[in-house]
């Protein structure tokens, strides 16, 4: 039997009402998969956490762009949520948990802690004034 | 769906939106700072009945009106949560600092 595969890719402005376009997007793509509803929620949290973190983080404009694409391989979900905007300086300091640039905006500092906890894997690339690329992945039906 | 408040002697239930994210929670924390300041709140009501989705952002809300109403003497509940929201509740340690209902 063939593999499964399928690849999708959307681009959209840095606004927050598109965190939830993002969520349903990927949400939707996976359909094909019979995820279980716990499942889906884990990809929508991470999701929305990357997607939040290209907005508030990478930018401070929203006519930027975020870039979010999903790969579909067998059971194995890869997605990645890419801006090129601020970047990290320390990406070891920003995955600790609590850790946040924007106390001030009640940030909690768990946007990769929950990456990490509802995902299988999670890699991030950034280069300052280049921006950032988080690669999550997942299996489904595990 | 956005939030709805509702104001009893001195208690501010927040019926919180359907989905909490960092979009939502920018104007759930306005709204709901005004009104704690405004009525002189001494007990705050996370409702989560009509809420299917939360994310860190939503965390982050909840820590923050934690620690002013705490500030004061106040109280601060969360009640309905669902499976899911009990589960972000435990991942977060949020279900150490606040009472549930």
């Amino acid at each position: 039997m063939l593999q499964n595969r399928n690849e999708m890719k959307v681009c959209f402005d840095a606004r927050s009402v598109n965190e939830g376009f993002a969520r349903i997007a990927v949400a939707a793509f996976i359909t094909e998969l019979n995820p279980t509803l716990d499942e889906i929620s884990d990809i929508k949290t991470a999701v929305s956490e990357a997607v939040t973190n290209a907005i508030i983080h990478g930018y401070d404009d929203p006519e930027k762009k975020v870039e979010l694409s999903c790969r579909i391989d067998g059971r194995q979900i890869e997605i990645v949520v890419e801006d090129t905007g601020a970047g990290i300086p320390d990406i070891g300091k920003a995955m600790e948990p609590f850790f946040t640039t924007k106390p001030e905006l009640d940030r909690s500092g768990m946007g990769f802690a929950f990456m990490e906890a509802f995902m299988d894997e999670v890699m991030v690339q950034s280069k300052v004034g280049a921006g950032t690329r988080v690669i999550m992945k997942k299996k489904i039906g595990d | 769906m956005e939030s709805h408040y509702e104001l009893n002697n001195g208690s501010l239930i927040i019926g919180m939106p359907r989905e909490l994210d960092h979009h939502q929670a920018s104007q759930l924390r306005l709204e709901t700072d005004l009104l704690i300041e405004t009525y002189h709140v001494r007990e705050l009501v996370f409702d989560f009945a009509d809420t299917e989705f939360m994310d860190s952002s939503g965390i982050g809300v909840i820590i923050g009106r934690c620690k002013n109403m705490r500030c004061f003497g106040g109280e601060v509940v969360a009640k309905n949560l669902n499976e899911r929201l009990q589960k972000i509740f435990i991942v977060s340690g949020l279900h150490k600092i606040m009472q549930k209902q």
